[in-house]
């Protein structure tokens, strides 16, 4: 009896350690650009903020940091309560444009009312106002959500802080489907192998990951519920399956199959039924992405022998060409609002993130790296989150769609690549 | 001996953490670390028929499983007939043999992209072998793309080791 006591501690003790180590394997954010212009913004502690055991304001004031956008006005450790309007003259005079003000009120059962407030110093005016509900456990989603507030109410554009990543960590032969907050913390394992795992995609309901798994020692496509962890094959035909992509009714997923020959493109239900092909080539038709009214179907394929991007009505018939310039651009990922497309080029460089304006055709290069792969837009279509390298590693990194915020994630001692933004939760 | 044992001291620890509320609460975690999960295997060594053994005998020409491309090409260079035909030849006379054709591809690119360009390779090694009489059912053609390198410095050499189609029989994957 004494024996087993011992192994028990022995064991949550190693526990511990273990549990340090998955710690280390975050992701960490470096920011290596910004943007031009940023806003000065003071977002001052909030009052009673100490009843909780970790800042809420911490978690808003890194946020707005890190998306490149806002400066914070520092005005040392005073809180200004959400109920008492701020001096806000005083305020433009120490260079903040605009103020939040905050307050923490238990009540009861250990939760927690969060109540904030947004002034701009220069029309003197309010901005909005909310109150959230939280309990300790949830002081990040909560400050998530309050940046989005202010990045909404200062650029009228939604925030991503509450979003979630997908990624693969590969470290030594193991492989890891990770999937993370946008800002790296609370990353969880939703699947490891000795094979490797690619190309996931998010359903648009941010519950289920489509993606490959080469654990059958050929890929085949699964998609894989995240609260529950289950996980159903939908395509597994002879031959390789791959590249799913979610259509935007979270009913349907474009894959590649090849039980017909090459690489070719082909809709099923959610559930691994009903395949049906939507495009024929002699060569390869791959990396399906859908528009987001589910119109069109973007791809790239050899067909005309060099890998070019095309898009194909998503009930199938003739495709369009729509990438001219070089031999090698890969990998559509169609913006958010449809506007612009994000993609691979391979340029005199490299490979290099690209996009492209669909209307005009203009297409702009926006990183100066070399082996850039995965574009993914965050939903509010600012950011393209992609793979690339960096000290002969593999990391993910952010680039704005005007080129100038820029951010490094890596792990520690890791490869992390194939990295997928989830949609905007719905609250 | 305590180098063997930490690895299966950590993997025992890993399961015990999990089911003790260690990293990763929350997330439902699966371990997809059994070889083979999922493939149904039939070893070589159990298949009646003649001339199983030469597919081993490194002074058989059917113990060389590999077929190398050119960069960018899925065309099988003419010095790799003499191979294609004796693996024909094989499954012909054993008609009861699978064959899965793997194709691979460098690293260079786009991961989907290279998954398409190895199976180019691998379904241009089974229509080769299909012309040379092998049925279709005896030959599935898969890719892994650039996900399983044998050769992992990024030097040409290199790259040009990864460019291949292998071979193998029921029970060799």
């Amino acid at each position: 009896m004494h024996m087993m006591t011992r192994f028990v501690r022995t064991l949550a003790a190693a526990c511990l350690a273990l549990a340090a180590l998955a710690a280390q394997a975050q992701l960490s954010i470096e920011i290596t650009g910004a943007g031009a212009t940023r806003f000065p913004v003071a977002i001052p502690v909030f009052e009673n903020e100490g009843v909780l055991p970790r800042s809420i304001s911490d978690v808003v004031r890194a946020d707005l940091e890190r998306s490149g956008l806002f400066s914070l006005i520092d005005l040392g450790i005073v809180a200004l309560p959400e109920s008492v309007r701020p001096d806000l003259a005083g305020l433009r005079g120490r260079g903040a444009d605009a103020v939040l003000t905050g307050s923490v009120v238990a009540v009861g059962d250990g939760r927690y009312d969060v109540r904030f407030r947004l002034f701009d110093t220069q029309k003197q005016s309010e901005l909005g106002a909310m109150a959230l509900r939280t309990s300790p456990a949830q002081h990040r989603a909560t400050g998530h959500r309050i940046a989005d507030f202010v990045y909404e109410k200062l650029t009228g554009q939604p925030g991503y802080f509450s979003t979630r990543i997908a990624y693969v960590v590969k470290s030594g032969p193991r492989y890891e489907l990770q999937v993370a907050d946008a800002d790296g913390m609370n990353p969880q394992t939703a699947l490891a192998s000795r094979e490797p795992i690619i190309s996931p995609s998010w359903a648009p309901d941010g519950q289920r990951l489509a993606y490959v798994s080469f654990e059958s020692k050929k890929p085949v496509v699964y998609v894989h519920d995240l609260p529950t962890g289950q996980r159903q094959v939908v395509a597994n035909f002879r031959g390789s399956n791959s590249a799913p992509a979610w259509a935007p009714d979270g009913r349907r997923l474009a894959v590649v199959l090849t039980k017909d020959g090459n690489s070719q493109l082909y809709v099923l239900n959610a559930d691994g039924s009903g395949a049906r092909r939507i495009a024929s080539s002699n060569g390869i038709d791959t990396e399906p992405s859908w528009s987001p009214d589910g119109a069109w179907i973007y791809f790239s394929s050899d067909r005309g022998g060099s890998a070019q991007i095309y898009r194909v009505p998503s009930e199938g018939g003739s495709a369009q060409r729509v990438t001219f310039e070089g031999n090698y651009n890969v990998t559509p990922r169609p913006s958010p609002d449809g506007k612009s497309l994000a993609f691979i080029t391979r340029s005199s460089r490299g490979f290099q993130v690209a996009v492209m304006d669909l209307a005009s055709r203009q297409t702009t290069i926006l990183t100066d790296s070399t082996r850039d792969e995965s574009p993914s837009f965050a939903p509010n279509g600012r950011m393209i989150l992609y793979a690339t390298e960096n000290g002969g590693r593999g990391v993910l990194a952010a680039v704005s769609t005007d080129a100038r915020v820029r951010q490094r994630l890596s792990v520690q001692a890791a490869d992390v690549r194939e990295p997928a933004w989830g949609p905007q939760p719905s609250f | 001996m305590k180098k063997y044992l930490l690895p299966a001291l950590l993997s025992a620890l890993l399961v015990a953490c999990g089911s003790a509320g260690g990293p990763g609460t929350g997330a439902a975690v699966e371990d997809r670390t059994a070889p083979g999960a999922g493939v149904a295997t039939v070893t070589a060594s159990e298949m009646p028929g003649s001339g199983i053994a030469a597919l081993t005998d490194p002074n058989n020409i059917l113990s060389r499983r590999g077929i190398y491309f050119d960069f960018d090409s899925f065309v099988i260079k003419p010095e790799f007939q003499p191979l294609v035909d004796a693996h024909a030849r094989f499954l012909v006379q054993n008609p009861q043999m699978r064959m899965l054709v793997q194709g691979n591809t460098d690293e260079r690119g786009s991961r989907e992209y290279n998954l398409a360009l190895g199976q180019k390779r691998a379904e241009a090694v089974k229509q080769a072998l299909m012309l040379l009489g092998a049925r279709e059912a005896q030959i599935e053609s898969v890719s892994l793309g650039e996900e399983k390198p044998r050769c992992t410095e990024r030097s040409e050499s290199c790259f040009a080791e990864n460019r291949r189609s292998d071979m193998l029989y029921s029970g060799e994957f």
